[in-house]
């Protein structure tokens, strides 16, 4: 069983006992303890099921690469599932459940895919779920859905806030173990602003676990003393906690931090996602240990022979009474010791190499424990739990010799530096074929800005592995950038470490070397995902030669741990299946983040009321607090009719449309873009930008102008005010201020920068209100001021200054609507000022705002066109019948030349008309207007489309306008249009303009 | 000009730092050449400064300025005075191909004070704000989380930043959530 | 997430300051061109693997636009310019032949 111990613990506060639940069963552990080693600490080696067969999982490492030890974590807005046991630090309260399993961990009818496994080989899915189509839907689905999947998805919304943090450093050191210490202390020395970060809560690595003596001092000892070095230098920050999760171009880099996650009563942000700019980086991230392939791999009790030795000295927990060990270098057997130490049992250390290990395997010797040199495990007996291990000999097929009763068996296949981050931006590998893994090469960094390299690795993430040599190399990184970064101050000296001779590893790949069907069957690679090494010998033999295609076809590497412990073992198989080296075989692709981090992170403040910028005008509280129901137009909100009581919306636009009409209404129209443009080129420049003349515009007067791009298309529309001889103020759309001032600017910055002229985007300066009606004039006339807004002091289609009431305005007579009408211009911080005062104004007209959709019926009853309606990006002005806006005098504007080019000339292009139904009914929206036959497709011919539909209260009937092959040709024929349900409906082609033809209403 | 009103009425947060809407603004866009004398002596006599170098602020008697871009000046003048000082700089530059735009009332500006104030904008702008990075006269034109803002420093641990009314009780959200106690970094000071 | 020196402000923004702006040194035609011309101008781009030529615009910043010489598969960054001309400066052309001595791109080398 595994259980605390009397001694050991040297992350532990034992004077802190910390309560906490694991499938709702009360335990406890201490202050400093993870999950996992308090699990453990309890004898619940089983901490759950495999993804595919449901198979018992127990915990197989200590730290980030663990693939089996996932919990649901929390309750309600705290649920998090996938939660790994090995980095979750315990607190009191904590609450986890383990996942993949019904109806419970002990007990769980999946496994019965366990026990059919033999039938679920690599593929089994592609294979079997190709047909019948129909069988998706009701079999497959259904059952696939019910077995897969591993924690739950949250059901209520995160309770935790996150947030991101820009930061900028020279030098940015991942990882705190001694390497990162030293590298980080020696860039601060030469001057660099460093950041140490190190993703767990304490600092010093594998260091104080492994032993050995640094500087004189024990590796403990030196890692405090560095750390508080640290901390007294101004120009050095650390932080632990805090993981590097990505590494991207030009020095960017992810930092992962996580504040709250080990105490989540305190307040604040759970996550800080630091988005770092960094000159350069150290990667100082270590290695991971590999497991080894042999029947009975994944039972739970069998785990990395450095996890043992972590959950012992770290967290003073023996994973088991009776250890084996079985491995092919001499790490392990620091493992052998520790637990002889402590005072467990070692029954018997099988080395893989014949010849056997250095002068660890003779300190082992000489405490006693048995030492099997050339020997394996042929199999691992147990079910939920390890009972035995039977042995071979590597060399054979594994008959076996001997059985051992053990509960653990502790496995060490050498040693894999992390390369991820190296690797994330492009820094590449090769292989080492003395340490059997792949180290990234120094050589072929990933390159920033400037073509230099900007990543250097320091520690046993460079490959070596012993501790003199991890602090040199680790010193020379930290040296080598801050001198990269511009600084060359004096680093001190490197501290020197014992350098205990070791025996060199072996690379053993299967074990034992022969075994055969039977045995590499329960041979585990991917202990999340099931695969198996028959698995990844199958897709090869199916010829699935790319790594990266029998990633996808295995699943191997493909679970929530990326394959941190099975990449190497897995490729390796596949190497010798398709009897190539491995370096030619090579890596799948290294990408970011590192472990998975929260969604909350990356989202940082954007949620909830600040997800995206919402765009007020000065107007906004008051429609709010008046009911208004909104539409987006693009980032702003803007009524769309302000219901009554429980009026509907439709109500409530035909409401508005016809008190307008009648009356008078009140438009908010504050949102139209409003650009200045001023210079002795102003005129030309205008020319350019519009299709029609501009420069022949008189001060005073307004012209509607439309825009086009060099494609010929519409981009936009809007009313010109010329200001005087030098200034223009240009209306664009709602939603196109920002694009069409960037286009204005990107003319004039980038084709005609010899043109004197200035543009001002001054949207926002003023609110903007129109007041539309037969009595809109007397409304602003009872106002007062001295601006005459008579027929005749403000025409239709001019502008003027001056005082309406005691307000600053400009006013300009245009209407959109075909009514009598004034948009008002005042500044935005009167707005809401002058807005109240109209209502007031008006009270004895029945004045009352109106919406965008009483806006929009009201100017398709007038047969104006709306930028985004008949518009969609591939309409010209021709096919709106605009020939009227286009200027046939200027020899150039944007556009121009493209509608010269044949297809835009073409007769056969759909033209704009109006339509009326026959019935009286509303066209649905997205209606096409179909043709005789049909097409190749056997869809039915199409001749044209609507692109505005409408109820008109006005004419009390449904309207549309809509582009329609030879419309002008064919005014009074009537045509049909689809609609969903596959019947259609018909309607009378009429000229688009359904209201006062004449426009005598709005020039009165 | 009783009536007019700012776009948060000076709404206030406090947290490790605090969010305050300062009210209206006298802010006038001119864009010219910023190298001519007509322009110099036009800044002059409206705010008492000098046209400052790239990405600087220079301060006068009656108001400051701020390099906005080559050929863009803002003038920061007291909201009352701000016609006043609109007519000053367009009869000084009439004779030269210049725009001075009155852009007052399409702007907000929040105060961000206290010991926090430089970890609570690099919460949201991509920007190094170290005092060696961060000059104390420099105006930066950048983003607050997803809308094109400015700010400035008005002292050494308080800012005040610049983004379009429009956009003020966005930019108030996710300053007062930068702020908010807990969410304190201890990085910049 | 890259970064580019705004060559009008000296910003170095980062990738979320900027606005890309599609291909550099693009030649205008209009009315009286022929159509092959006009086609060229309007669809036809470069899409090398290597040195390109594109234009940017600081839009989260100074708002104007500017011209950066790069490689598209390492990411380095030749230069930034001015974007009122009508070629890349000789420096940054240096720039470029040190690293890809017989680099071409359109009519420059």
């Amino acid at each position: 069983m595994s259980t605390r111990l009397t001694s050991g613990g040297r992350l532990l506060n034992k004077s802190k006992q910390v309560s906490f639940s694991f499938n709702g069963k009360k335990l406890t552990g201490y202050e400093g303890d993870t999950l996992a080693s308090a699990l453990l600490a309890n004898d619940q080696m089983l901490m759950g099921r495999s993804f595919k067969y449901h198979r018992p999982r127990g915990v197989v490492a200590s730290g980030a690469e663990e693939p089996n030890a996932l919990v649901n974590l929390g309750a309600g807005g705290k649920f998090e599932p996938n939660q790994r046991a090995t980095t979750t630090e315990l607190y009191d309260g904590l609450s986890a459940t383990s996942q993949n399993h019904w109806p419970s961990l002990e007990f769980d009818v999946g496994v019965a895919n366990n026990y059919a496994a033999r039938f679920l080989p690599a593929g089994f899915y592609y294979k079997t779920f190709m047909a019948p189509r129909a069988a998706w839907k009701h079999v497959f689905e259904p059952i696939v859905r019910q077995s897969a999947g591993l924690g739950k998805a949250p059901k209520d919304r995160d309770a935790d806030r996150y947030e991101h943090y820009y930061a900028f450093f020279d030098v940015v050191v991942v990882g705190g173990g001694v390497a990162g210490l030293q590298a980080a202390k020696a860039a601060g020395q030469a001057g660099a602003k460093v950041l140490l970060m190190e993703q767990t809560a304490h600092w010093g690595g594998r260091a104080p676990v492994d032993g050995g003596e640094i500087d004189g001092k024990s590796a403990e000892d030196f890692v405090n003393a560095t750390v508080a070095e640290l901390n007294a230098m101004d120009n050095v920050t650390i932080r632990s906690r805090m993981m590097g999760a990505g590494v991207y171009d030009h020095g960017y880099m992810l930092g992962y931090e996580r504040l709250t996650d080990h105490a989540p009563a305190v307040a604040g942000p759970r996550h800080r996602l630091w988005r770092i700019r960094a000159k350069q980086i150290v990667t100082a991230t270590g290695a991971i240990e590999r497991p080894l392939s042999f029947a009975g791999n994944d039972i739970p009790g069998v785990m990395l022979a450095s996890a043992v030795r972590d959950y012992s000295v770290n967290f003073g927990v023996s994973s088991g009474d009776r250890t084996v060990v079985v491995t092919n270098n001499d790490d392990a057997y620091r493992t052998a010791i520790a637990l002889k130490n402590a005072g467990l049992e070692v029954p018997v250390i099988l080395d893989a190499r014949a010849t056997g290990g250095g002068a660890l395997a003779d300190e082992a010797k000489a405490l006693g424990i048995r030492v099997e040199n050339g020997k394996a495990i042929a199999k691992v007996k147990g079910g939920k739990r390890v009972t035995g291990v039977a042995i071979c000999a590597q060399a054979g097929e594994g008959a076996v010799l001997e059985e051992i009763m053990c509960d653990a068996v502790a496995m060490s296949g050498g040693w894999s530096p992390v390369v991820h981050l190296w690797s994330h931006c492009g820094g590449k590998l090769i292989w080492d074929e003395t340490q059997a893994h792949f180290r990234p090469d120094p050589d072929r960094a990933p390159t920033s800005h400037d073509g230099n390299g900007f990543v250097v690795t320091a520690g046993t993430a460079s490959g070596p592995l012993l501790t003199g040599d991890v602090l040199a190399d680790a010193q020379s990184a930290g040296i080598a950038v801050a001198k990269a970064a511009g600084f060359d101050g004096a680093a001190g000296a490197a501290p020197s470490a014992e350098a205990q001779a070791e025996a060199g590893m072996e690379p053993v790949w299967l074990m034992p070397q022969g075994a055969g069907p039977k045995l590499r069957m329960k041979a585990w690679l991917d202990y999340q995902n099931d695969v198996k090494v028959s698995d990844v010998k199958l897709a090869a033999q199916e010829g699935y030669e790319s790594v990266e295609h029998t990633k996808r076809y295995t699943t191997l590497g493909m679970a929530t741990d990326q394959g941190k412990l099975s990449n190497i073992n897995g490729l390796a198989v596949l190497s010798d299946a398709l009897n190539q080296p491995i370096p030619a075989t090579g890596t799948t692709t290294f990408r970011p983040p590192y472990t998975p981090i929260s969604m909350g992170s990356i989202a940082g403040e954007a949620r909830d009321e600040a997800f995206q910028p919402l765009r007020r005008t000065p107007i906004h509280d008051w429609h709010e607090a008046n009911g208004a129901f909104f539409e987006p137009v693009g980032q702003w909100r803007r009524p769309y009719c302000f219901p009554r009581g429980s009026e509907s919306h439709a109500d409530a636009v035909t409401r508005e449309i016809n008190q307008t009409r009648k009356s008078v209404g009140l438009l908010d129209a504050s949102t139209l873009g409003k650009i200045i443009v001023k210079g002795p080129d102003a005129g030309k420049f205008l020319d350019m930008m519009y299709t029609n003349m501009m420069s022949t515009l008189k001060p005073g007067k307004c012209r509607y102008g439309l825009m086009c791009n060099e494609n010929g298309f519409l981009i936009d529309d809007g009313v010109v005010a010329r200001i005087d001889e030098d200034t223009f103020l240009c209306h664009t759309t709602t939603g196109g201020a920002e694009r069409i001032h960037g286009w204005m600017e990107d003319w004039l910055q980038c084709e005609w920068w010899d043109w004197e002229v200035f543009t001002a985007n001054v949207t926002e300066q003023y609110a903007q209100i129109a007041v539309v009606g037969p009595n809109a004039r007397k409304v602003i006339e009872k106002l007062g001021g001295e601006m005459d807004v008579s027929k005749e002091g403000l025409a239709f289609m001019s502008w003027k200054d001056g005082k309406i009431g005691d307000f600053d305005a400009r006013a300009y007579r245009i209407s959109f609507s075909g009514e009598l009408s004034y948009e008002i211009a005042v500044p935005a911080s009167q707005g809401r000022a002058f807005w109240d005062a109209l209502l007031a104004a008006g009270e004895e007209f029945g004045i009352m705002p109106y919406g965008t959709e009483a806006l929009h019926v009201m100017r398709a009853e007038k047969g104006f066109i709306m930028i985004g309606d008949e518009t969609d990006g591939t309409i010209i002005p021709q096919d709106l019948n605009m020939q009227w806006a286009i200027s046939k005098k200027k020899e150039d504007f944007l556009g121009k030349r493209a509608q010269l080019r044949d297809h835009m000339a073409s007769p056969d292009r759909w033209k704009l008309a109006g339509f009326e139904t026959v019935d009286g009914s509303v066209i649905p929206d997205g209606s096409y207007i179909v043709a005789s036959g049909s097409n190749a497709n056997n869809q039915r011919n199409v001749q044209g489309r609507v692109t505005s539909t409408y109820y008109s209260p006005t004419l009390d009937r449904g309207i549309a306008m809509g582009l329609l092959h030879n419309a002008l040709d064919r005014m009074g024929e009537v045509v049909e249009f689809n609609k969903v349900d596959g019947s259609t409906v018909k309607a009378k082609v009429v000229d688009p303009v359904f209201y006062d033809k004449d426009g005598e209403k709005q020039n009165v | 000009m009783s009536k007019a009103v700012s776009a948060l009425s000076g709404a206030k947060f406090a947290g490790f730092a605090t969010v305050t809407e300062t009210g209206l603004r006298g802010m006038i866009t001119v864009r010219g050449d910023l190298a001519s004398k007509e322009m110099a002596a036009a800044v002059k006599s409206a705010t008492g400064a000098g046209v400052p170098d790239q990405r600087k602020v220079s301060v006068g008697d009656k108001g400051k300025v701020a390099w906005m871009s080559p050929d863009e000046l803002l003038v920061v003048v007291e909201y009352a005075t701000v016609l006043d000082t609109v007519a000053t700089l367009t009869t000084a530059l009439a004779g030269s191909h210049a725009l001075v735009a009155n852009v007052s009332d399409a702007r907000a500006v929040f105060e961000i004070s206290g010991e926090g104030s430089r970890d609570a904008l690099a919460k949201l702008a991509p920007v190094d704000l170290s005092k060696s990075a961060f000059a104390p006269d420099e105006i930066r034109r950048t983003r607050i989380a997803q809308v094109p803002a400015a700010f400035w420093q008005t002292g050494d641990s308080c800012f005040e930043v610049i983004c379009f009314r429009s956009v003020a009780q966005y930019v108030f959200d996710v300053l007062r959530l930068s702020v908010t106690n807990g969410g304190e970094v201890h990085h910049l000071v | 997430m890259l970064t580019l020196q705004c060559p009008y402000c000296g910003v170095w923004a980062e990738e979320t300051e900027l606005h890309a702006e599609g291909e550099a040194h693009l030649k205008r035609f209009g009315p009286g061109s022929s159509d092959d011309e006009f086609e060229s101008y309007l669809f036809m781009r470069e899409n090398p693997k290597g040195v390109h030529f594109e234009r940017w615009r600081h839009s989260n910043g100074c708002g104007k636009f500017f011209h950066a010489a790069r490689s598209t598969t390492t990411l380095e960054v030749f230069g930034t310019y001015s974007a009122q001309t009508l070629e890349p400066p000789q420096d940054i052309k240096d720039k470029i032949s040190a690293k890809y001595p017989n680099w071409s791109w359109r009519d420059f080398s």
